[in-house]
């Protein structure tokens, strides 16, 4: 027992020095970082003159948001690797490190440092919003351009050094609430949303303040939060009490299914309308699909699209990562695309400071449109993408656009 | 010269090694980033590095000292942080000066914390042993979830206060929210720095070292050691357990303000002021060695910045972590532990013995 003991004790101590030394030598010098970065997604080729552009990410691949973050890993791990065989950008490779920030602002502010001890020149992140608002904070310090996939609240972009792929939070509440009024899809409607989350409390905001200028009425709001999200049985009773016949749902898939499963219990059938995070609802383990028929929800991306690119993107994920990418992955993959784009349409090199590469790249910025997996010539204003929600409808357990 | 030394007492010289070891501490980085030695990585834990020491050293005085296993330290801190970065952001135009600015951020944030610290003592403090933890874990918690539904805005009229969201404040045009429920509080100034926490470092030291070298640390010992025999002799117990209890939460408040100062967002979540940062604060405390001020001060270093330095390890980094977390505990406190560093003590006494 004893020599196991110390067996395991040595394991341990061992691993930590060659972990501590490994990293030591990765901090020392930047030239060293080039060869000792022994993270499995720097594969990438520097063979070009060993230059190349050096793009970090940032999100949580540990922790209760990690299906997020590792969507965006895999998605710019896809991008980077189309981009490289196909030549690079202005014929630089590129070199790509995702470093995990466990969903925690704190620590994204240590990945970041991380990343920039690297040698990072351009930041795709971070995935979720409050990180993101972070280590904003951070590249404007150090003017680095910074182009976030999935960063929804407004303060992310607040600086002019920084995008977002995604739409705003702001954004999809009112689309949805011009699209309900517009559409005359209802006259009572019920909100339920998560007053926990960043997400879905600027969606509910939003969607509130629109719904005032349409010609429906908001008759029940309900609020649960992430410690109370297995139990929706009060606020869809409340809704149903109050009469509404359009329920607005704007969380993400997992608490939808069980929303849906309690509306079908309680014999209530609202039309359901919500945001894209109820992207991936069909794909929830033990959840009757049939009960999703006809739930409308906006959109960036369907997998299911017959677009070319959507496909091409799609293929490749499900070969690689053996299953079907969501709109993370998506955004992620347009995100790397459009620092290409950026990179060559400011003649860009990768001997460039940081700071110099993001005047340019942001002095492009205003020339590119783009045309991606999640929307069609995407222009930027104020880091705010300019692109229309695709309007989805679940209908004989498929995903259809309408 | 002799008696000089001879007058220095065993604590006063181990008080002296602990603030020696905190200033020379903070002497070589400075030198080191003066010359541009340290990564960017290491420069930006430097201040979530004084925040975790200060947090382990207040805790250690309730846990160690007071002998009370608190599991709401968190909470505390979460207090000295909201009501800090609160006072920042209004005042942020008021007073343009950065450094009376915070100045005042601390001392707000700690008192709001001390009296925090005494608001729940007071029913908590009745409490002994495993009550006493579930109780401080439930008060850390319930702070927590009353700031996430606080919305509070300011506008020409004043303040406005909500628990619904941030449109029923009915802000003027032009109105700011301040407070934005699970959100949090955005666009704080960034103010803390290394310098700054060092100090705090060295202030929170002396007044938890004095303290337990005091009149008032020796009561507190007793009560922890036998509470009937301390009361017997005249010590009013509730009176020094809350005043042990309230200093520790002040302390924590301090780590808060620091905390909330060195990011641009501060949000109360399970992560960073939930019962999992308290348990991460008692990890500290317990692998330094409870009662312990010193052991406390290297265990919340050395315990930061591990999961950083197992960066390169990628998706075994957390597991890693773990895994010596656990090994250093056994080698430390266990029995069987406990015996192989006397073997190792013995291995080189015998050598030193040869060399001579």
């Amino acid at each position: 027992m004893k020599k196991a003991l110390s067996l395991l004790l040595v394991g341990a101590m061992t691993l930590s020095l060659a972990a501590c030394g490994g990293n030591g030598d990765s901090a020392s010098t930047d030239s060293a970082a080039e060869e000792s970065t022994t993270t499995e997604e720097t594969e990438a080729a520097d063979s070009e003159g060993g230059e190349a552009f050096k793009i970090g990410g940032i999100g949580p691949i540990t922790g209760g948001t990690a299906i997020y973050g590792t969507a965006v890993q895999n998605g710019i791990q896809i991008a980077v690797d189309e981009i490289n065989a196909a030549g690079g950008i202005n014929g630089y490779q590129i070199d790509y490190n995702f470093q995990d920030d466990e969903g925690d602002s704190e620590k994204a502010i240590n990945a970041y440092n991380t990343l920039k001890d690297w040698g990072m020149q351009v930041l795709v992140g971070a995935v979720t919003s409050a990180p993101c608002i972070a280590v904003a904070e951070e590249t404007r310090n150090d003017n680095m351009f910074q182009i976030t996939p999935s960063g929804t609240a407004v303060e992310c972009v607040q600086y002019p050094n920084a995008l977002r792929m995604c739409f705003s939070d702001p954004t999809q509440g009112t689309e949805s609430a011009k699209y309900i009024g517009e559409n005359g899809m209802a006259t009572k409607v019920a909100v339920i949303y998560d007053s926990s989350d960043v997400y879905s409390t600027g969606i509910y905001e939003a969607f509130a303040a629109e719904a005032a200028n349409q010609p429906f009425e908001v008759v029940s709001v309900e609020a649960f939060t992430a410690d109370s999200k297995t139990d929706f049985s009060v606020q869809v009773q409340k809704s149903k009490e109050a009469g509404a016949d359009l329920l607005f749902m704007p969380f993400y898939y997992t608490e939808a299914s069980l929303v849906l499963a309690e509306c079908d219990k309680q014999g209530y059938e609202p039309t359901f309308f919500g945001c894209d995070g109820m992207d991936g609802i069909l794909g929830v383990e033990n959840f009757d699909v049939a009960l999703a028929e006809g739930l409308t929800f906006l959109a960036p991306f369907v997998a299911k699209s017959e677009d070319e690119m959507v496909q091409n993107f799609v293929t490749k994920y499900e070969e690689a990562y053996g299953e079907t990418p969501n709109q993370f992955a998506a955004d992620a993959y347009d995100s790397v695309y459009v620092v290409k784009a950026a990179i060559e349409a400011a003649g860009a090199t990768p001997d460039m400071s940081v700071s110099d590469l993001c005047d340019a790249m942001m002095g492009a910025m205003s020339s590119v449109t783009y045309d991606g997996v999640t929307g069609k010539s995407i222009t930027w204003t104020d880091g705010e993408p300019n692109k229309a929600p695709l309007v989805v409808q679940v209908s004989g357990g498929e995903y259809t656009e309408l | 010269m002799k008696t000089k030394t001879r007058s220095l007492s065993k604590t006063t010289r181990s008080n002296l090694i602990t603030y020696g070891m905190v200033v020379a501490a903070y002497i070589i980085v400075e030198i080191f980033l003066r010359a541009g030695m340290v990564s960017s990585l290491l420069e930006g834990l430097l201040v979530p590095l004084c925040m975790y020491v200060i947090l382990a050293v207040s805790l250690n005085l309730t846990v160690g000292i007071s002998g009370e296993l608190s599991l709401g330290h968190a909470g505390f801190m979460c207090v000295g942080a909201f009501t800090s970065a609160f006072f920042s952001r209004c005042m942020e135009t008021a007073i343009p000066v950065s450094g009376i600015r915070f100045f005042l951020a601390i001392l707000i944030g700690t008192v709001c914390a001390a009296l925090f610290g005494i608001l729940i003592g007071i029913p908590v403090l009745r409490l002994k042993g495993d009550y006493l933890a579930i109780v401080t874990l439930a008060f850390g918690e319930i702070i927590k979830n009353v700031v996430n539904v606080v919305y509070l805005g300011r506008d020409s009229r004043g303040f406005h206060v909500s628990t619904k969201d941030s449109i029923s404040l009915g802000l003027e045009q032009g109105g700011d929210v301040i407070i934005k429920g699970p959100q949090g509080i955005t666009g704080t100034p960034n103010d803390s720095t290394f310098l700054i926490g060092v100090i705090l470092i060295l202030v929170t030291l002396f007044i938890v070292m004095n303290l337990i070298n005091s009149r008032t640390g020796r009561a507190v010992m007793a009560i922890r050691d036998n509470r009937i025999a301390a009361e017997s002799v005249g010590i009013n117990v509730t009176k020094y357990k809350l005043l042990a209890f309230s200093v520790s939460a002040a302390l924590a408040g301090t780590a808060g303000v620091l905390y909330a100062h060195n990011l641009s967002t501060l949000q109360a979540q399970p992560k960073n002021f939930g019962y999992n940062m308290s348990i991460t604060i008692l990890v500290f405390v317990v692998l330094g060695g409870i009662g312990n001020i010193r052991g406390s001060v290297i265990a919340a270093v050395v315990l930061t910045l591990l999961p950083e330095l197992l960066r390169s390890l990628n998706d075994y980094r957390m597991l890693i972590y773990a895994v010596i977390l656990i090994a250093t505990m056994i080698f430390t406190s266990s029995p069987g532990g406990q015996e192989i560093q006397e073997r190792i003590k013995l291995f080189f006494k015998h050598r030193k013995t040869k060399e001579a």
